[in-house]
């Protein structure tokens, strides 16, 4: 399987805040890979935290549009634990809501 | 309008600062003070910037400032708000340091620019800024999306070396968080204090009526950051409009604090009869001292969030009907 990775540090900084960037992401990068079946690997090497509001920009419309092939595709290397617990948080509640849908 | 700085414009105190506030005239600005001592919140700072933005640099007037302390007022940037000269003399290369004076910040770009220049500013350690950053890049962010402000968000702050505390204000002169409420949310949102209250609650956004949000906003902001201040045992103040609600102090002897959903729940002072003010001011003094990891505070929140989110979708499933 294809895989494409994105490294956040490189175009969100070391605290990824900015909502502006995470939807960009998503839009350009993340949406056509998974529509394409690609692996898409987050990479937050050097990345001290992020807000919710910058992982729920990037992730959850994946999550909602996708569901199983984004959970089964997206993948997060070198998260911090503070990173990681916020991607937690999004997949908690956006799996709640889809539950919701089905 | 008239603003009064006392000896004490602690976070604590803020009732008697707001009872003094008149912002009846909005043409000008007159500013007054203790004549002996001034000690102030940046977050009223923030907010007595913002009013001097509404009315122009050459309506902002300082009455009589003796105060020695005033020069913080200096310090803090609040002069380049008016065109009367600071009757103080402060070297700015000799600062203290461990505050982030005044700034208008009007895009996601002077954002992120913000947030990255004024944690060395600080002096403090790598491990403690995390949650600052976080606070700040979240009430910012909130600004620039819902409050229509032309002038965008006004934020400073003040490093508290005794009390290891860091004292924090955001304010902006948009249409305040009842107006941002009033589309989707109207029935929740009938006077300042609900709308204040029920934009503090789990999954609550201006953008839509579905709880959870949308793709771009899923308003927990809010939420988190009143979360992060009940753990850090932290104050933490929203005013809008006409209302007020202010997050006290938990117990020092609790360890881990119960976050609740509901602001109603939560240890809190609220009103709803403050001087009217068009837009909203956030305030936040957040203590450094927790012991327990921001990474164990976000898991903590994880768990509330979820829950939250789960009870109240379930109050909205049909009972069978047995017959």
């Amino acid at each position: 399987m294809k895989k494409i990775i994105i490294k956040i540090l490189a175009v969100a900084g070391d605290f990824a805040e900015n909502k502006d960037i995470a939807k960009d992401l998503r839009i350009r990068k993340i949406m056509p890979a998974l529509l394409d079946k690609k692996v898409v690997i987050l990479d937050f090497g050097g990345v001290s935290g992020t807000t919710q509001s910058f992982a729920h920009v990037l992730i959850s419309e994946p999550i909602r549009q996708f569901r199983d092939v984004a959970l089964d595709n997206l993948e997060y290397k070198n998260c911090s634990n503070a990173v990681q617990e916020i991607i937690k948080t999004v997949y908690e509640y956006m799996q709640e809501s889809l539950n919701d849908n089905n | 309008m008239k603003v009064h700085f006392s000896n004490s414009d602690y976070l604590a105190y803020i009732d008697r600062f707001l009872n003094n506030l008149d912002l009846s005239n909005p043409h000008d600005l007159n500013i007054s003070s203790h004549p002996k001592w001034i000690n102030v919140h940046p977050a009223l700072l923030t907010l007595v910037a913002s009013l001097a933005m509404q009315v122009g640099k050459n309506n902002v007037k300082f009455d009589q400032l003796t105060a020695s302390s005033g020069s913080y007022l200096d310090r803090m940037g609040l002069f380049n708000f008016t065109t009367q000269h600071s009757p103080y003399n402060i070297n700015k290369k000799e600062e203290s340091g461990r505050f982030i004076p005044l700034t208008v910040i009007k895009n996601s770009t002077e954002q992120s620019k913000f947030i990255t220049d004024m944690i060395p500013l600080l002096h403090l350690p790598a491990d403690k800024t995390d949650s600052i950053k976080y606070t700040i890049g979240e009430l910012v962010r909130n600004v620039l999306e819902h409050s229509l402000s032309e002038d965008g968000a006004i934020v400073a702050a003040q490093y508290y070396k005794k009390s290891n505390t860091i004292r924090i204000g955001i304010c902006d002169s948009g249409i305040g968080i009842k107006k941002s409420l009033q589309k989707y949310w109207s029935s929740h949102a009938k006077t300042d204090l609900d709308a204040i209250k029920w934009a503090l609650a789990p999954g609550i956004s201006g953008t839509t009526s579905k709880e959870g949000g949308t793709e771009d906003n899923a308003g927990a902001g809010l939420f988190f950051i009143k979360s992060i201040a009940q753990v850090a045992r932290s104050y933490f103040m929203i005013y809008s409009g006409s209302g007020i609600y202010k997050l006290l102090l938990r117990d020092k002897r609790i360890e881990n604090p119960q976050l609740h959903p509901n602001p109603d729940d939560d240890r809190h002072s609220a009103r709803n009869d403050v001087t009217y003010f068009q837009g909203t001011l956030v305030a936040i003094d957040l203590s450094l001292d927790n012991k327990s990891e921001f990474t164990s505070l976000l898991a903590a929140i994880r768990e509330v969030y979820g829950k939250a989110i789960r009870e109240r979708k379930k109050k909205k499933y049909k009972e069978p009907k047995f017959v």
